[in-house]
């Protein structure tokens, strides 16, 4: 299901303040072929691992097998002497870092005297081989003192645990908890004492998630190339090169013009792809051994050392009225993200009730160091854990009040006016129109069959802008060339194509869309935070417009006549006006033609900070079915109901819906980072660490709304994030109903499903 | 004069107070006069901080305006995957 069931958006009353201007689309909304399918399944596509070099030797890096371990010792004399090693580093190789960014990141990509999580890496090697590389690796003799560890959230926030790192607590955060806890935020409005107070029924549960990985296929991959006047070439795969130039450069001591990063093609990334785990020391060893270097993460290592999500531990406590109305709302949410400082329970505090319009609501939160790798953004980073806690509390009211659990949601939706728990006052957004999409779908007024249980939940992501730049060239015979800075991981390309075809009123195919080197175009913000489609789809729009300005202003010399009575319509400059002249239109193909006699190449840019990106919401309903006898979970029906704002190309936002969803059955049902006794990961490959493959997965219904953004020209909302913040609540609810105990704790593997049943006695 | 909201982790830095007045006509302006006005919370915005302006919630426009009717609210910046 798709646009076509969805009741007509009033666009007039979408007040078209800011940006957004509604018009009537010729290419936008259309599905076009995408513009990289062909070079992606022949193989002729570049991932990070494809690339080569003359003289390239082979990267690898030796990990630690402790969770936490003093290096008493560390020779590496032998690797060095072994004959095809050409360079080898630890991170006394690292110069002083510039910033917190380059010692953080750098800390977490090589130990300097302690290492804090198992896989952290003490050294590495470049050989003319891979096995002679690997051979290095043995002969790196480590010495280690092993020390106490800590990888529980539960654990590392009570005074007394085992202190990651000396020195890392943060003043704001309240007596009573460990030095572990690097951070804290709250916020919140009202009395929320009175509003408990006034509760018919107050319910209070306490949730816990497991850290989980993106599961992007391709693994990291980079080949770096320094040479002896310290100026270098990166290639790796990235969501963001500009931030890998930084970064890097950073670690490294560098200028960052001395550093050009070219993003490959990308194999998945998920937010986990937004730093860097193995860039720094490629680079690294290619400037000790004077030749191209390239390290090609394991799946192992991907596992061990780069940044899988927070694991969390939330309490929620929420009161209602027996209407449904709720009274009061408060959460505590405790987030580990490893040895190292983030900002991922910030999100998490924030969006908790960010779907509600509430009196009174407090929402708090800390962040907790473990002996884990430094967590790494994961689609809409801390909101699914939260939401996960607030909407099966909001489940369980719903079943104990007897209530529908979309019309409770709808009593309590926000809407344009609400004063957001986390503080602003929300514009025009569309979450009632969900729920009202939602209860009025055939799937919710389905009967349900013997066995099978539903399970509804809300969510919601800010989206972002942030520093945007495209160019756009007209090419002599009227093509157009268009340059943008961000690697295509959702199918950018084809929405820029797409976005600069309807502007200029030429046809998709008269549009080619590159990827530009951090060298060739001005700095673009990582791709995260859904905000590609919007902030660089505005960039191009306004790159599109100042094309068509100068176009009009060639027509206009041409004819003679002032510049202000020439418009673009449908890819023709055409005089106007009682004054203008009758002119025949000239098309793009004719200036772009004619364009080195009338003035030189025609270029549209624009540059910008985009700000206005408007939040999202989403609601889920999901149906499902529990074997008592084995724990297992069958999704059965599975619809997305997502505001986009406007679908630039509907295949793709149906396909953003449809894999947020999927890896948020995947967090729900199986996936879960299993630490030993040890501290060490005990499933660091996809045989143990389970994904959920397309026969684990019903058909993913999709049903996009399109309450137009004011902040975007065309009205366009992020989608990339927001569709994996519901499944978790969605799915914990269905199956709460379903075996009649209330689940608290993810990953619900069929083992943990059969305990459940089990202790109803 | 704008207000700023000031919520729970940030009020340590502003006597606990939930609301604070400051000159200022822009983004920056705004961020200056709370850093000059509050210097505990100086620090917290050099480290990157964002303001929701009217709804609309603005990263790092320092001319982004601000008029005296301003809803204004003091976030932490923000991250996503």
């Amino acid at each position: 299901m798709s646009l076509d069931n969805v009741p007509e958006h009033d666009e007039d009353a979408a007040a078209p303040a800011g940006e957004y201007r509604p018009r009537d689309f010729k290419v936008v909304g259309t599905r076009p072929l995408r513009p990289d399918g062909i070079d992606k399944v022949t193989g002729k596509a570049m991932y990070g691992a494809d690339f080569y070099a003359p003289g390239m030797l082979v990267g690898k890096m030796l990990r630690s097998p402790h969770a936490h371990a003093r290096i008493v010792r560390l020779d590496t004399s032998k690797a060095t002497a072994l004959p095809g090693v050409k360079a080898v580093m630890t991170a006394a190789d690292f110069p002083a870092p510039r910033n917190i960014e380059a010692k953080d990141v750098g800390h977490h990509i090589m130990a300097h005297d302690q290492v804090l999580y198992d896989g952290h890496a003490v050294a590495a090697v470049a050989a003319t081989s891979e096995a002679v590389a690997k051979q290095a690796l043995k002969l790196i003799d480590v010495e280690y003192e092993v020390l106490p560890h800590v990888v529980d959230v539960d654990e590392a926030v009570k005074p007394g645990a085992v202190i990651v790192r000396e020195g890392q607590r943060n003043k704001k955060v309240p007596d009573g908890y460990s030095d572990n806890c690097s951070g804290w935020y709250e916020c919140g409005h009202g009395d929320v004492e009175a509003g408990f107070a006034k509760a018919d029924l107050i319910v209070e549960r306490s949730f816990k998630t497991a850290s989980t990985h993106q599961g992007y296929i391709e693994p990291h991959a980079c080949l770096a190339s320094m040479g002896p006047d310290g100026r270098a070439d990166l290639w790796c795969c990235t969501q963001g090169h500009y931030g890998v130039r930084r970064m890097c450069a950073g670690i490294l001591g560098m200028e960052q013009s001395q550093l050009r990063v070219t993003a490959s093609e990308i194999g998945g990334g998920f937010g986990g792809k937004t730093t860097v785990f193995i860039e720094p020391v490629a680079l690294k060893l290619s400037e000790k051994a004077g030749r191209p270097v390239k390290i090609v993460m394991s799946r192992e290592e991907v596992f061990r050392a780069t940044g899988p999500t927070t694991s969390s531990s939330t309490d929620v406590k929420i009161g209602m009225t027996r209407d449904g109305k709720i009274t009061a709302a408060t959460a505590m949410c405790r987030y580990e993200g490893g040895a190292w400082d983030n900002w991922t329970v910030n999100m998490g505090v924030q969006s908790a009730f960010a779907s509600y319009d509430l009196e009174a609501v407090k929402s708090q939160g800390v962040n907790v160091l473990t002996n884990r790798p430094k967590q790494a953004a994961y689609r809409a980073p801390g909101t699914p854990q939260a939401t996960y806690a607030v909407e099966s509390v909001m489940d369980e009211l719903c079943q104990k009040l007897e209530l529908d659990p979309i019309d409770t949601r709808l009593k309590n939706a926000a809407r344009e006016g609400t004063k957001a728990a986390y503080g602003p006052t929300y514009a025009k957004i569309g979450l009632v129109e969900l729920l009202e999409a939602a209860k009025a779908h055939p799937h919710y007024s389905a009967p349900l069959e013997p066995g099978v249980s539903r399970g509804v939940s809300n969510g919601f992501w800010f989206n972002f802008g942030g520093e945007t730049c495209v160019s756009l060239a007209l090419n002599f015979d009227g093509t157009i060339t268009l340059i943008e800075g961000n690697p295509d991981i959702g199918g950018s390309r084809a929405a820029m194509t797409m976005m600069a075809a309807e502007e200029l009123g030429v046809a998709y195919e008269k549009v080619r869309t590159l990827v530009a080197d951090t060298a060739s175009l001005g700095h673009n913000e990582t791709t995260h935070g859904s905000r590609v489609t919007f902030a660089v789809g505005l960039a191009t729009i306004k790159a599109a417009r100042a094309a068509k300005a100068e176009m009009c202003r060639r027509a206009a010399k041409f004819w003679g006549i002032d510049p202000d009575a020439v418009e673009w319509v449908d890819g023709c400059a055409r005089a106007t006006g009682h004054n203008a002249g009758d002119f025949e239109p000239m098309p793009i193909e004719k200036i772009a033609k004619d364009s080195p006699s009338t003035g030189g190449p025609i270029v549209g840019h624009h540059e910008v900070t985009a700000e206005g990106a408007g939040v999202s919401f989403g609601v889920h309903l999901v149906d499902l079915k529990v074997d008592p006898e084995t724990g297992f979970t069958e999704v059965v029906r599975y619809t997305v109901f997502q505001d986009a704002g406007k679908a630039i190309h509907p295949s793709y936002v149906e396909g953003q819906l449809q894999g947020g969803a999927a890896q948020g059955i995947g967090w729900a049902l199986n996936e879960g980072y299993i630490y030993g006794a040890d501290g060490c990961l005990q499933n660091p490959g996809f045989l143990d660490y389970r994904v959920p493959v397309a026969s684990d997965l019903p058909r993913i219904d999709t049903v996009i709304l399109e309450i137009p953004n004011p902040g975007h020209p065309y009205g366009v909302r992020g989608v990339g994030e927001t569709g994996i913040v519901p499944p978790l609540a969605a799915i914990t609810n269905a199956v709460s109903r379903n075996i009649g105990v209330r689940m608290n704790a993810l990953p619900m593997s069929p083992p943990a499903i059969r305990a459940a049943i089990k202790s109803k006695g | 004069m704008p207000v700023v909201q000031i919520f729970g982790s940030f009020r340590a830095f502003t006597d606990g107070r939930a609301e604070v007045t400051v000159k200022g006509t822009t983004f920056k302006q705004v961020l200056d006069a709370l850093a000059h006005d509050w210097p505990a919370l100086a620090p917290v915005i050099d480290e990157g901080v964002s303001l929701a302006i009217d709804g609309r919630m603005i990263k790092d426009s320092w001319f982004e305006p601000v008029r005296e009717d301003s809803e204004v609210v003091l976030m932490p910046q923000m991250q996503g995957g």
